[in-house]
């Protein structure tokens, strides 16, 4: 059924199909819309969980471990300065194996404080062991979710999964929205059934510490895993396609790049103002494609590398920077194309909320085409 | 040779001989029984009795991190009451990860009122780091944080009253054991964790490799302490006193003179003052709790 709601309310609806027996939530902008709606839903016996008003998100985070150990699904929502505060944690999850699926309504870290988008709170985290979705517009985000269950939980996977939006721009912005039904959903994903749990029938301990004659082997098995895990999503996604007719199988999405001259490779909403910006440029003849990464986490390193294979040269849209290098996602893709000798021009675009533009687009491609980047794009004079 | 002798914590673990903790541990699973989750924090116990592949514990059993025990606890507790099981939540976590690191978490759970029971273990100091301060670490006490020195009698604050602090949260039952006083602690228990709410129980565990004595003192110092007012066993329900163990009191010197910790105050010279200080604080405890019995005159 078509619906015009907001990005956190698709969200909050799609996570209340999902049946998760255990929400541990706290307030954050840009996110709190989500979890305002859950504990409705609770309150309204719309969902029949545990809501846990935890004191802040590293006690969200740490509840779900708990519920998630006793055998419960589970979830939680952050940004930010609470993803931050979450660090620790999100390791520890990770390592434990507990499929927690959590949202994130990307925002940029202080300081200075800042609550407008751009994604280095959950790029931050991309050597914690949690996949890492990103969603273009609403209808992903929320169909991300019942994805990111899905693959999270499935036995050879057992790592948990961020499913990221970008904050205000998609979180508070209504779309229509083609919403599920829980029939569908239960017909899509099966209930959480953990092959072990917290139970005094089977007593085993959880979260022992390793000796250094096992802890490498740990870290092999999680790294295995997350990269294995490429084919369970492409098996999800294509299943989810298959049900409701939207196909989530790839990694990555190309727009109009089969006989591009320059492809920009881009995460989350800004996908969307590219595809805009690339009709216009199109109509002026220019051979301009985008990349689409959907997922960070594994890295898709192979379908990349192929996707660009036949490309002049590739301009990466970075809403985050690894300070005193580059842009997360272009260190990857130069990663992806190092043998190519394909040349990756890296753009830290819109930070802390500076709005991106059709027009910012263009200019971009402009300085790809000079050979001009590895660049923060639209700088005030003043710093300069 | 068949093990024939094992309860639910104790085969093969790694503690050192005469082991307070450990010693906690072992009573504390008995008094529970089998239908028990024990959570732990990061700290000696938890590394002297899970080193992978290995584990110490025949009851469920999970750590996660150093300061969120209570926190996971509040998850584990949610996912029984939506799953319909009937499981006792145990949380048995160190001095340090109680009186300072996992006071937010702690805080938070006992804020909540969800239904499982807090055992603190302690020893005074951060042990499984190599015997730093925490915030139970008693005065003038010498660690490695506060050493004691010539301008310098360790430890200058007196512990932090945690018992009182969560009694103020509106926790149902609080109280304080010592591992000396076995049934005492064993019966403590059972009532915390058949009492609805959040439950707190700080044992007394000395620690022999911290403290400074030897492994087969450990019940002895653990009583001195008691018969000194230095430990005061308690209990509380809904935040008022409702038993305390009373004691034929003897100077606080009898206890302090058995530890390595406190050697400074007798050696190179006897410490008067510090002494006297330390006395205060036995004879203040012993006032508020009420604990001196009053011998008749022949």
């Amino acid at each position: 059924m078509m619906q015009m709601i907001e990005g956190s309310h698709a969200v909050a609806g799609a996570v209340k199909f999902c049946r998760p027996q255990v929400i541990a939530a706290y307030p954050i902008t840009p996110q709190t819309h989500i979890v305002e709606a859950l504990a409705d839903y609770v309150a309204n016996c719309e969902l029949d969980a545990e809501y846990i008003t935890v004191e802040n998100e590293f006690s969200a985070l740490s509840a779900c471990i708990g519920a998630s150990a006793a055998g419960s699904r589970t979830y939680s929502a952050t940004t930010s300065q609470g993803l931050a505060l979450m660090f620790e944690v999100c390791f520890n999850v990770a390592g434990m194996r507990f499929p927690i699926v959590m949202s994130i309504a990307n925002r940029a870290l202080g300081a200075p404080l800042s609550i407008w988008n751009d994604q280095q709170d959950s790029i931050s985290l991309r050597d914690s062991g949690w996949l890492q979705f990103y969603a273009e517009d609403n209808q992903e985000a929320a169909d991300l979710h019942y994805i990111a269950y899905r693959v999270a939980e499935d036995s050879s996977v057992l790592l948990p999964a961020f499913v990221c939006f970008d904050g205000f721009i998609l979180s508070h912005t209504y779309e229509p929205i083609d919403t599920l039904t829980q029939e569908d959903v239960d017909k899509y994903l099966p209930k959480f059934a953990p092959k072990e749990r917290l139970d005094a029938a089977d007593p085993i301990s959880f979260g022992m510490y390793a000796t250094p004659d096992y802890y490498h082997e740990f870290r092999y098995e999680m790294d295995r895993a997350l990269k294995e895990s490429q084919a369970v999503i492409h098996a999800a996604g294509k299943e989810f396609g298959r049900m409701f007719g939207r196909d989530y199988s790839a990694m990555v999405e190309g727009y109009r790049l089969e006989d591009a001259d320059t492809a920009i490779v881009a995460m989350g909403s800004i996908c969307g103002t590219t595809k805009d910006a690339i009709d216009e440029l199109r109509d002026e003849g220019k051979k301009v494609g985008l990349l689409k990464v959907r997922v960070f986490r594994p890295f898709p390193t192979d379908d990349i590398a192929k996707a660009l294979a036949d490309v002049k040269r590739v301009a990466v849209l970075d809403k985050n920077i690894s300070l005193g290098a580059k842009g997360a996602l272009a260190l990857e893709v130069k990663d992806a194309l190092y043998s190519s000798g394909i040349p990756v021009k890296d753009y830290i675009i819109g930070l802390g909320g500076r709005d991106v533009r059709k027009k910012d687009i263009k200019a971009v491609v402009e300085l790809a085409e000079k050979g001009q980047g590895d660049i923060f794009y639209g700088l005030r004079r003043e710093v300069l | 040779m068949a093990d024939t002798d094992c309860n639910l914590f104790d085969c093969g673990h790694r503690a050192c001989g005469g082991c307070g903790a450990a010693l906690a541990a072992k009573l504390v699973t008995q008094a529970a029984g089998t239908e028990t989750i024990v959570v732990a924090s990061t700290g000696c116990m938890e590394v002297f009795s899970t080193p992978y592949p290995e584990t110490a514990w025949k009851v469920p059993w999970i750590h996660s991190l150093f300061e969120n025990a209570s926190a996971v606890a509040s998850g584990i507790e949610a996912a029984l009451k939506k799953q319909g099981r009937k499981e006792k939540v145990i949380i048995m976590a160190g001095d340090g990860a109680t009186f300072d690191i996992g006071m937010i978490c702690i805080s938070g759970a006992f804020e909540r009122g969800h239904d499982f029971t807090y055992i603190c273990y302690d020893n005074e100091a951060y042990m499984n780091t190599g015997i730093q301060r925490s915030g139970a670490t008693p005065y003038d006490a010498s660690t490695t944080t506060s050493p004691s020195g010539k301008c310098s009698f360790g430890n200058k604050r007196p512990k932090k009253d945690m018992p009182q602090i969560l009694a103020a949260h509106g926790a149902p039952y609080v109280a304080t054991a010592s591992i000396a006083y076995t049934a005492d602690l064993m019966q403590k228990v059972q009532k915390a964790i058949n009492t609805q709410g959040p439950c707190y129980i700080q044992v007394h565990a000395p620690c022999c490799t911290g403290w400074g004595f030897e492994g087969d003192q450990t019940l002895a110092i653990a009583k001195l302490a008691i018969e000194t007012g230095l430990w005061v066993n308690y209990e509380m329900v809904d935040g008022r006193v409702v038993k305390v163990k009373k004691v034929v009191r003897k100077p606080v010197e009898e206890y302090l003179k058995t530890q390595k910790r406190f050697r400074h105050l007798f050696k190179p010279s006897r410490q008067d003052a510090e002494i006297a200080a330390i006395q205060a604080i036995a004879d203040t405890n012993a006032e508020k709790y009420g604990i001196d019995i009053k011998l008749k005159k022949e």
